[in-house]
């Protein structure tokens, strides 16, 4: 049944149809996005699961320049066992064995990281071509795919060509993600658009479907390194076009929404839009992620709270 | 899988919600100290009806479990409450507006300080989901007073010629009992009234519990009365011949009602009534989008909501796209517990219109509707009705004419964007309309074509106490917030001319009737630009004020009413043309008449037995009263409301359309031009009755109308009898507004037949007016009654990092 259920995206032939059919009035999707929480809000034992749902679909992610191999060891660990085995223990969620989603590092750090899970079935995800900007030469950046696959990463984060979507060259965009995907043989690829720097809500949608058709496993919403990062209107733009998509083609996409969700609130908010927007398939780790460093840290001490009753502290709680 | 028990572990696999109840015991005790019964809140007391015994269950539409047993009020204790209003206006009245405010403010920041008790106990009453009565009814109410506090303290600056009216008696329905009550109270006493308001008889209890928020925030004892009880009650307070105005929120026949019983009392009215309104879809609209845009326009408030947008009209072409949509989402949802944070749709408010929604759902059907509906788990106690869709309906189903008030949606296609148009005013209702489409001039075009006081433009349901909300049609007349809505509780001096007769009575006796030796001269009426004999073949006999034969005018009757006002109808070139156009064409109308002064001065004299001078004074008048609608006819602009989205709502002033003139025997020229004059400024195009007595001034002006360039059809006249004119014209469904000026028994005949389409009116009562001061014989008073304001909202912004507002 997991088989089945978890199919990659194979793409479509580049068509300039779907795009010119995009219509995003951002106005009514800020409404929707505004009214969600309103109408749907998860509590007691239901929060809990959530949340915990939430840990799963985690990116634990360290992308900076003073990462070391020390330094990422621990966020493995951390991603082994990300809440404190008395809380989950309480809460009686030891069973499901909870590892976050994968771990999301800097190329450089793969193999420690793939070291570190080892046997953890935990994937590694490398952020690649050229990451954040994207602006080295299109030969080093397939090569950078190439080569962290080569050192065990299981999933790539690739960034787009702004220009290409400013341009409206949605045919270089296509060719060149589809040549990223190329690149990652049996690695999955996630596409990061980087939404604060498109300009527009269609370009956001176009973008996304120009990505799902060269193959992407993922849509990314940032890097975490633009102004303005993963957002909920932003998020169900997406989160529509992994749906027409779906309607057209009947393949799934996944959807990770990058930099800026910190919160176990914001956590159950994009869950609900998931929920709501996508439905229940792709509350799934293979079908959706949360790209976060410190959004573990928030929803762990509100577990707690659930367990408890008292508010928590932070330095409770190990440290990624 | 085998049962669930919602263990974390379980979850974790289904994702599935759980309960997530609002706490209510709080209001549930508040509730228990009243277990007795609830009394009137009259004069800043809790008072006992004097002798109406009789006991209104309020029931929790969720369980049907009551809630409390709320006072029917009888006659005497609304005499009791309009006593204690009249008593307090005296003062209220004549505070500053700074010291209303003061009083606005405290009851603002009290109300915003009781908040979540408030939609609690709203949700319980009403069984509107808690999301709703705590993010939007709630909320608009305190926007709502806060804006109005701002006006009474601006009134003295911003509107210094207007004065309150007194005491006013207010009615509100069930469907938002706060914001209703919000939407009523907040004006009235901004502008110095003093309020008596009957609360819906199913959803009193908010507004007894606002009653005694009253007392705490310190509002003056009969400023502010509560009067619980059902129809008899609002008979009572209709009828009381001490209150200056109705306001009535409610249904069409109802409001009509009203309209035949007040009739003639010299009441002011405002009617907020039903509506069946338009959802536009282009193909180019955000379709998904559009789909939650339905779901704030017909599943908001379960339907029950005046402006629902009850009526889907989709392009061809994305049809089947966005019902497949719509079905998907409607399969998600959640229909429940109103006070569960995790539902998009409560209980109806009452199982009387539970069933009533149901048998005009059946009524669709059997006139060839398809029902669908999802299959979705709701309780099976208490008011629950699921959303609804009714596809394949054609025009004539009852159920794309007659209001449902209920979570059920029409659906219909169009191909064009006049067919559009055309299906969305294709109703007797014109209360709002939601337009879908990316494109801004196809929205644009859509909005200034469609019949309705408010228009969405990619969103639904939108309100703001800044931007007045009202109706076109039989959804009823007056605005609701923003300025606009302060000149409801307003009034001015009317100018009065006393001791002067508005209808001059004819000589029993005529001296002479023949014309003399000179040419025949019988003046014919003027209908689509054409002189037109009357229908009946008869004419009537014009004698001058000594009773001297001067002339025979057309004896008009009904059909030629029918043909003047099918010829107006017909003139929507007028309306549609530019306010430069409609300027300069006044203007020449002005200049041509220059070239006749004399000839006028001449039969004011011979007609009307006034002296040169004072003829000259009224063609003097007249001229510069064209001059002046010249003016005005491009400056009478609406407004840009910034209301606290990043949108823009802009209040255009539309013409009312056809418009009914009945003018006096005073001043026959000059109140003719003064009435017809600032009609056709502002587009509207015109059936006027001259003075019966004087009809020659009028006639004779078609000839300067003809060389004018007016088009045919915006000024048509019908000359004849005075009052069975007006009859018809105010039994006329396509005439859309009347102004009368003649006898007070005419304007109560006026009033009461101007029911049956619920047309705008302004009669004068019996009064003549001085039509010669420039302050009372024109001006903005005039054009505000020309004209019905449409408040367009337009949302904007596309910058994918968020969008900014720049206003």
């Amino acid at each position: 049944m997991q088989v089945e259920k978890h199919t990659r995206n194979s793409g479509t032939d580049f068509s300039i149809d779907p795009l010119d059919a995009i219509r995003i009035n951002l106005s009514a999707v800020q409404r929707r996005v505004a009214t969600l929480g309103g109408r749907r809000s998860v509590k007691k034992q239901w929060q809990t699961a959530w949340l915990l749902k939430a840990i799963s679909c985690i990116d634990l992610t360290s992308l900076a320049g003073d990462d070391t191999p020390g330094r990422i060891k621990r966020l493995c660990a951390k991603a082994r066992n990300p809440v404190r085995k008395d809380i989950l223990a309480g809460l009686g969620a030891t069973e499901l064995n909870l590892t976050t989603g994968a771990v999301c590092v800097y190329h450089q750090m793969i193999e420690t990281a793939v070291a570190s899970l080892e046997g953890s079935g935990i994937p590694v995800a490398a952020v690649s071509t050229g990451f954040p900007a994207g602006q080295s030469p299109l030969e080093t950046r397939l090569r950078e795919i190439e080569l962290s696959v080569a050192a065990g990463a299981a999933e790539i984060d690739i960034v787009i060509s702004r220009r290409y979507v400013l341009t409206g060259q949605w045919r270089a965009l296509y060719d060149e993600v589809k040549a990223f995907r190329e690149a990652c043989g049996d690695a999955r690829l996630k596409t990061i658009l980087a939404t604060g720097e498109l300009g527009s809500i269609a370009n956001i949608g176009k973008a996304s479907m120009v990505c799902m058709m060269a193959g992407a496993d993922y849509i990314k919403t940032s890097t975490g390194m633009e102004s303005v990062n993963a957002t909920l209107p932003v998020s169900l733009t997406m989160v529509r076009m992994i749906r027409e998509y779906h309607e057209m083609t009947g393949q799934r996409v996944g959807f990770k929404p990058a930099g800026g969700v910190s919160s176990a609130k914001v956590a159950l908010s994009y869950l609900v839009l998931i929920k709501e927007e996508l439905g229940d398939d792709w509350l799934d780790p293979y079908y959706f992620r949360f790209g976060a460093s410190s959004l573990l840290g928030d929803i762990e001490r509100q577990l707690e709270h659930q367990l408890t009753g008292h508010y928590a502290a932070s330095n409770h709680h190990a440290l990624a | 899988m085998s049962k669930l028990t919602n263990t974390v572990e379980e979850i974790f696999q289904t994702m599935s919600y759980g309960p997530a109840p609002e706490q209510s015991d709080y209001v549930e005790d508040w509730l228990a100290q009243h277990k007795n019964g609830f009394k009137l809140f009259i004069n800043g007391q809790w008072c006992k009806p004097l002798t109406s015994k009789s006991k209104i269950s309020s029931r929790n539409p969720a369980n049907g479990k009551v809630l409390g047993k709320i006072a029917a009020a009888g006659k005497d204790d609304i005499d009791a409450a309009v006593k204690a209003a009249a008593a307090a206006f005296p003062k209220w009245s004549a505070l500053t507006g700074h010291e209303r405010a003061k009083y606005l403010y405290a009851l603002t920041r009290t109300l915003q300080k009781n908040s979540r008790f408030l939609a609690v106990l709203e949700t319980l009453d009403n069984g509107k989901p808690i999301r709703e009565s705590r993010d939007i009814d709630v909320p608009l109410m305190a926007r709502h007073f806060y804006h109005h506090a701002g006006w009474a303290q601006l009134l003295e600056s911003e509107m210094p010629e207007q004065q309150a009216l007194g005491v006013v008696g207010q009615i509100i329905p069930w469907n938002f009992p706060l914001l209703m009550l919000a939407w009523k109270i907040a004006p009235a006493i901004a502008a110095g009234n003093c309020v008596v308001l009957k609360p819906a008889e199913y959803t009193s209890l908010s507004a007894l519990y606002f009653a005694e928020l009253c007392k705490q925030a310190g509002i003056p004892p009969g400023v502010i009365n509560i009067v619980t009880g059902d129809g008899k009650t609002g008979e009572h307070i209709v009828q009381h011949p001490g209150i200056a105005k109705i306001a009535f929120t409610g249904s069409t026949p109802v409001g009509k009602h009203i309209r035949e019983q007040t009739a003639g009392s010299g009441k002011k009215l405002t009617l907020e009534l039903g509506g069946k309104s338009p959802f536009i879809v282009f193909e180019d609209a955000d379709l998904d989008s559009s789909v939650e845009g339905l779901v704030d326009a017909i599943w908001y408030n379960q339907g029950q909501v005046c402006c629902a947008g009850s009526r889907l009209l989709v392009q061809e072409g994305v049809a089947d796209r966005l019902l497949e949509k719509v079905k998907a989402r409607l399969q998600g949802f959640r229909l429940g517990d109103p006070l569960d944070k995790t539902i998009d749709m409560g209980a109806i408010v009452d199982p009387i219109q539970c069933d009533r929604i149901d048998a005009l759902v059946n009524i669709g059907v059997e006139e060839g509707a398809t029902k669908w509906q999802p299959a979705l788990e709701y309780p099976d106690t208490g008011c629950f009705y699921p959303p609804t869709l009714l596809c394949d309906v054609d025009t004539s189903n009852t159920v794309a004419r007659e209001e449902i008030f209920g979570p059920v949606l029409t659906v219909m296609t169009f191909r064009t964007l006049n067919e559009a148009v055309a299906l969305a005013n294709n109703i007797r209702f014109g209360l709002a309309a939601s337009i879908w489409s990316e494109n801004i001039n196809r929205a644009l075009e859509v909005a200034s074509q469609v019949k309705a006081g408010v228009v969405w433009v990619n969103c639904a349901n939108q309100f703001d106490a800044a931007c007045g909300f009202g109706g076109y049609r039989e959804s009823g007349f007056g605005r609701e917030g923003g300025k606009e809505g302060m000149y409801e509780y307003l009034k001015q001096d009317d100018g009065e001319l006393k001791g002067k007769d508005n209808i001059i009575a004819t000589p029993e006796a005529l001296i002479g009737m023949t014309a003399g030796t000179g040419i025949d001269q019988t003046a014919k009426h003027y209908i689509g630009g054409k002189q037109v004999r009357a229908d009946s073949g008869n004419s009537r006999p014009v004698v001058n004020k000594r009773g001297k034969f001067a002339a025979y005018v057309g004896d008009g009757n009904r059909k030629d009413i029918r043909n003047a006002v099918e010829a107006a109808a017909k003139a929507g070139s007028w309306s549609a043309a530019t306010a430069h156009t409609r300027a300069q064409i006044l203007f020449y109308i002005a200049e041509n008449l220059g070239r006749r002064e004399s000839e006028f001065c001449q039969r004011l004299v011979s007609l009307t037995g006034v002296s040169k001078k004072a003829a000259e004074k009224e063609v003097q008048a007249t001229l510069s009263r064209l001059f002046s609608y010249g003016a005005w006819a491009d400056k009478f602009d609406g407004a840009v409301h910034t209301p606290p989205q990043r949108s823009i709502a802009l209040a255009v002033n539309e013409p009312i359309g056809v418009l009914g003139i009945v003018c006096p025997d005073i001043m026959p020229l000059l109140s003719f031009v003064s009435l017809m004059a600032p009609a056709i400024a502002m587009g509207n195009r015109v059936v006027v009755v001259p003075s019966e007595r004087y009809p020659l001034l009028a006639t004779d002006f078609y000839q300067i109308l003809e060389t004018s360039d007016l088009p045919g059809g915006t000024v048509n006249l019908v000359t004849g009898d005075r009052e069975s004119l007006t009859k018809v014209l105010a039994e006329h469904h396509q005439v859309d507004g009347i102004w009368y000026h003649g006898s007070a028994e005419g304007s109560a005949a006026v009033e009461r037949a101007s029911a049956s389409n619920v047309k705008r009116t302004w009669v004068n009562n019996g009064k003549a007016k001085d039509w010669l001061s420039s302050k009372h014989g024109e001006g903005r008073q005039f054009l505000r009654h020309a004209t019905q304001v449409k408040n367009i909202w337009l949302p904007y912004g596309d910058e994918s990092s968020g969008a900014k507002s720049g206003y």
